[in-house]
């Protein structure tokens, strides 16, 4: 699996959806005939992924709202896993 | 209610079966055998309550399927509800009655997705074989599918009669340009059932339609993706059906029974509730019918006993029934099972020289 570069604009994938799902309290993703339940935090950086922020601004965008810092390595780490399962896509 | 049973999650899909209607008379139809008895559908009103309180108590996955959900003249606007409601609503259909206008239509209202099954008889399944009359229906659909930028996902319900044409069927989808093909083997409930001997395909074709699938696989490479499901008679262990029934399936009827499974309406002695008499939270919590298989204690052995009710949750409560008679029997899938002779039999059977022959039943009102 690649490492994202850090100037890539990752898109929800085609055919997927994302919400919030108080029944639930968590974001899903949803897809044909199927739901994935997201935890907190890959929530929180799927929302933000809306193919006009590259993930560094994604990346400086979440150690804001959340007054941390040292996320690169996460973040990149979940949206590459993100994009090898199609889930995000990066347009060129 | 059973006590040691902690309350359910949401119902978390959902599928309306609009209509019984269909201008179809597959053989494998899982439909009730009785269906014309069924009494009125519901109106598109009723649909839509359904609907929102289905989505009030966490419902997210829509299913809308039949009979043939696009006898409904109502589906673009049960379609455009359940969108605006938040549902990944999905539409299950033989293509038969979708020209553009209504496909137009449904991406409008917001439909999500499109599975596109291949009806079949055994006329049809020539006219598919020899590339007539069912094949340019299609793939004139198939077409329409692709231009309004849906994936192309083709169903394709294998059996006795059709599964030595796998690699056919494997080579239309292909000119048709699926994307996914689900080579489903017949499950035996409703007509299926009544047809089961004709239906249950020999061990050796079986693995013939596997191979053949993975040659194709492998020479086709990765644009179509191909999924094979292996019938369950052939299996040693029960499908973990419905992920235990009344966990997350929540089915209704064109009459507005709800029922825990699609299947589950023959099973005797539960009275399942309809949608015109009470709200879908107090069917779904409170029904003495949806909570009658939750938990374990329903159980008989060996699964009772079992490490592996957490896994398989016994199987299907409604093979057990329609093979066994008793719907709290373990699945006779199962090979634990004091019943899975019932399954080994049957598909021995199928491998006889000397099998006796029944004619086919179409589905059919009567």
């Amino acid at each position: 699996m690649d490492t994202i570069a850090v100037t890539a604009k990752p898109v929800l994938g085609k055919g997927f959806r994302l919400q919030w799902e108080p029944a639930q309290s968590a974001h899903v993703l949803l897809y044909p005939e199927g739901m994935i339940k997201l935890n907190g935090s890959a929530g929180e950086i799927m929302k933000r992924c809306d193919g006009a922020r590259t993930v560094a601004e994604i990346t400086a965008d979440l150690e804001s709202t959340f007054t941390t810092g040292g996320l690169e390595a996460d973040v990149a780490a979940f949206i590459s896993m993100a994009v090898a399962k199609n889930w995000l896509e990066v347009r060129a | 209610m059973n006590a040691q049973v902690s309350r359910p999650g949401p119902p978390l899909w959902l599928l309306l079966e609009l209509t019984y209607k269909c201008p179809l008379h597959c053989v494998f139809c899982y439909n009730p055998t009785d269906f014309s008895k069924t009494g009125a559908e519901l109106t598109t009103a009723d649909w839509l309550r359904v609907l929102r309180e289905a989505r009030a108590l966490g419902a997210v996955q829509l299913g809308l399927s039949g009979g043939e959900p696009l006898v409904r003249d109502d589906l673009e606007e049960i379609v455009g509800a359940a969108h605006e409601l938040g549902f990944y609503t999905n539409l299950i259909t033989s293509g038969v009655g979708l020209n553009e206008t209504r496909l137009q239509a449904l991406k409008a209202a917001g439909l999500d997705h499109v599975q596109l099954s291949f009806q079949d008889s055994t006329k049809q399944m020539n006219d598919f074989l020899s590339s007539t009359r069912t094949f340019e229906l299609k793939s004139k659909v198939a077409a329409l599918i692709k231009k309004y930028d849906y994936p192309m996902v083709l169903n394709v319900v294998l059996h006795r009669l059709n599964i030595d044409h796998v690699e056919e069927i494997l080579k239309m989808a292909q000119s048709m340009g699926a994307d996914y093909v689900e080579l489903a083997n017949t499950q035996y409930y409703g007509w299926a059932f009544k047809n089961r001997d004709r239906l249950l395909p020999s061990r050796e074709q079986l693995q013939r339609a596997e191979a053949t699938t993975q040659r194709f696989r492998e020479q086709s490479g990765q644009n179509m993706r191909i999924f094979f499901v292996v019938p369950d008679y052939f299996e040693r262990r029960p499908k973990p059906c419905m992920n235990g029934m009344g966990s997350i399936f929540l089915t209704i009827a064109p009459d507005g029974c709800a029922l825990p499974c699609h299947a589950a309406r023959m099973l005797p002695g539960l009275d399942f509730p309809n949608v015109r008499d009470q709200s879908i939270e107090s069917i779904w919590y409170d029904s003495p019918s949806f909570n009658h298989f939750r938990g374990d204690a329903w159980m008989k052995e060996p699964c009772r006993s079992c490490p592996e009710k957490t896994k398989d949750f016994g199987g299907c409560r409604c093979q057990a029934y329609l093979l066994t008679g008793d719907a709290a029997n373990t699945d006779p899938v199962c090979d634990l099972s004091p019943h899975h002779h019932l399954v080994t039999e049957a598909v021995a059977r199928s491998e006889s020289p000397y099998r006796e022959e029944h004619p086919l039943i179409f589905r059919d009102h009567r």
